[in-house]
């Protein structure tokens, strides 16, 4: 089954919409960590972030081939047509909030990239084979924090089994498929998000009982990202992010 | 002088480094430990302001290299902290000294960033500054801290050019964009220049600095290095210098400058500045709501009978 180039294109923007939103979430720890070396961990996976958000939209561009660039994307386009899942946006919370969902997020990644790699399209292969090599230093970090914060203190803890509670209803969309995604999967080119979840579940089930959370019931979920229906805090993501290129148009930075 | 005392400085004149299990007076220890933990600081405090712009820069590309750049001033902390503490002195204590004001660092960190070009103003000027003392510092006489500084200098000078860069960027621009980068050349001019610290006669610490050789050039020889080369970088992309009396000096082969306004250089210091108090606040604040964190790490460490790793 073939795709056309939009749907290609539509397909592309919402791999690097999610990037880029959680690239910006990560950065805004920086001089804010909890210590200096983990201040510098952290803008280092957002940068990670950042760099697979370049690629992604730039080939976007390509794909498009009407003289946008990777920051036409990012900078001209309102909230409505970013297509994130939600759980990218959310905002950064507490040191347990963030890396709890970095966690779950890390999780999810690595195993799509890894299916991604064997894409029919060369170039999103390309991209995810150095997402992969990435991801597992991002899950190994993240993992690690995990046990510490939930095996730690009683506050780490409680703090940590209060983000994933937080969290958790926003896991539902990594798995969803809609129609343009499934005949990218047919094509051979995307991965079938629905068969990650089994795997998903129990490799997020063993951690979080390693460190000793309480797994959150799944009796509640908020889906909408691919659709453009995001939380109110995206608006101000993109407030912030395009303030320059809003107040002065069409210039070079 | 004790007779340890003189064989220091013999190994001293010599150009001998000193290293830190060699025994070294107790002021020269203290002098380094002053030094040293405020240059970590002001790599600390100079996160914020750069920080201030990561949200906003106005290209991914820009983004990209600011993130890495502020990255790689904290990295700098790091290594200049790990350097103090070879002296015997704790990274704890060093902060605890920053928090209570007994330690300071680079004043200039006490000006805002207000606009996109000031992230250009600070690379060019502020990194460019602190290069031309850092490049001096590399022959300092203490060991960790001239190498330290080895590595800090080639990063520091990638910082310069991004920040020249920007400003070249904006200087090609529209009037608007000419005008952001002039104005933040107007307000970062005069408290680069000061980064130097008072004139030679003037500088309560120089002398001993120098007879140790943990300096190795002097405040006003600095300056002058400094100014000499950002008014060429500065004609080269149509920015002008804000300083009437700049004038090149044929018989010295220097420029000659106007005055330095000291007393804003005092007020600064002693916490008028426009940020002083929010960017010590900043890292107090960062510093008590991390510290969850770091007794969570204690906790799992001591229950699983690993050896620690640091998150002081």
């Amino acid at each position: 089954m073939l795709i056309d180039k939009s749907q290609l294109k539509i397909f592309v923007l919402r791999l690097a919409d999610d990037a880029l939103v959680i690239a910006h979430r990560l950065s805004e720890w920086c001089s804010h960590g909890p210590s200096l070396e983990e201040d510098l961990a952290l803008t280092n996976v957002a940068l990670d972030y950042m760099g697979r958000a370049r690629m992604f939209y730039g080939y976007a561009a390509e794909i498009a081939g009407d003289g946008s660039t990777e920051d036409t994307y990012a900078y001209d386009r309102d909230c409505r047509d970013f297509t994130n899942l939600l759980i990218h946006e959310l905002p950064r919370g507490d040191f347990a909030f963030t890396m709890a969902r970095q966690y779950l997020v890390d999780e999810f990644n690595l195993a799509y990239m890894e299916l991604l790699q064997q894409s029919k399209d060369p170039t999103l292969a390309a991209i995810a084979t150095k997402a992969n090599k990435e991801g597992l230093y991002h899950l190994r970090r993240s993992r690690k924090w995990l046990l510490r914060l939930g095996d730690g203190t009683a506050e780490s803890h409680n703090r940590l089994q209060q983000a994933m509670e937080d969290i958790w209803g926003y896991t539902t969309e990594l798995f969803e498929m809609d129609e343009l995604e499934q005949a990218i999967v047919e094509a051979g080119i995307g991965v079938n998000a629905i068969h990650l979840h089994p795997q998903w579940k129990q490799r997020v089930t063993a951690t979080l009982t390693e460190a000793t959370i309480t797994v959150p019931s799944s009796d509640w979920a908020v889906t909408g990202g691919r659709k453009g229906i995001h939380t109110e805090a995206l608006g101000h993501i993109l407030s912030d992010m395009q303030f320059l290129q809003r107040a002065y148009p069409g210039q070079q930075w | 002088m004790s007779e340890e005392e003189i064989l220091f400085q013999q190994r001293i004149d010599a150009e001998l480094k000193v290293e830190p299990k060699d025994w070294m007076p107790e002021k020269y220890r203290q002098n380094l430990i002053r030094q040293i933990s405020q240059h970590a600081h002001s790599e600390v405090i100079g996160m914020q302001p750069e920080g201030n712009w990561i949200t906003r820069a106005p290209t991914l590309h820009r983004k990209s290299i600011l993130l890495a750049k502020i990255q790689d001033e904290g990295g700098h902390g790091l290594y200049l902290y790990s350097a103090a503490e070879t002296l015997g002195i704790s990274r704890e204590e060093l902060v605890q000294a920053l928090h209570s004001g007994a330690a300071k660092y680079a004043s200039i960190f006490n000006y805002p960033a207000l606009t996109w070009a000031d992230m250009g103003a600070i690379g060019w000027l502020v990194d460019g500054a602190a290069i031309v003392n850092q490049i001096s510092l590399q022959r300092t006489s203490y060991g960790p801290y001239a190498r330290s500084m080895v590595r800090i200098c080639k990063e520091e000078s990638f910082h310069q050019r991004q920040g020249y860069h920007i400003m070249m960027v904006l200087m090609q621009g529209s009037q608007e964009q000419q005008a952001m980068a002039q104005d933040a050349l107007d307000r970062f001019w005069w408290p680069s220049l000061m980064m130097f610290g008072p004139h030679d006669a003037e500088s309560a610490n120089s002398t001993q600095s120098m007879k140790w050789k943990i300096k190795r050039k002097s405040n006003d020889e600095l300056r002058q290095k400094f100014i000499d080369q950002s008014v060429k970088q500065a004609e080269v992309i149509g920015l002008k210098i804000p300083d009437p009396a700049l004038k090149w000096n044929k018989a010295r082969e220097h420029y000659d400058f106007g005055k330095i306004d000291w007393d804003e250089f005092a007020r600064v210091i002693k916490g008028d500045g426009p940020c002083n108090r929010q960017r010590l606040q900043h890292h107090i604040r960062t510093h008590n709501e991390g510290a969850w964190v770091r007794d969570a790490v204690a906790a799992y460490e001591a229950k699983h009978k690993k050896q620690p790793t640091r998150a002081a």
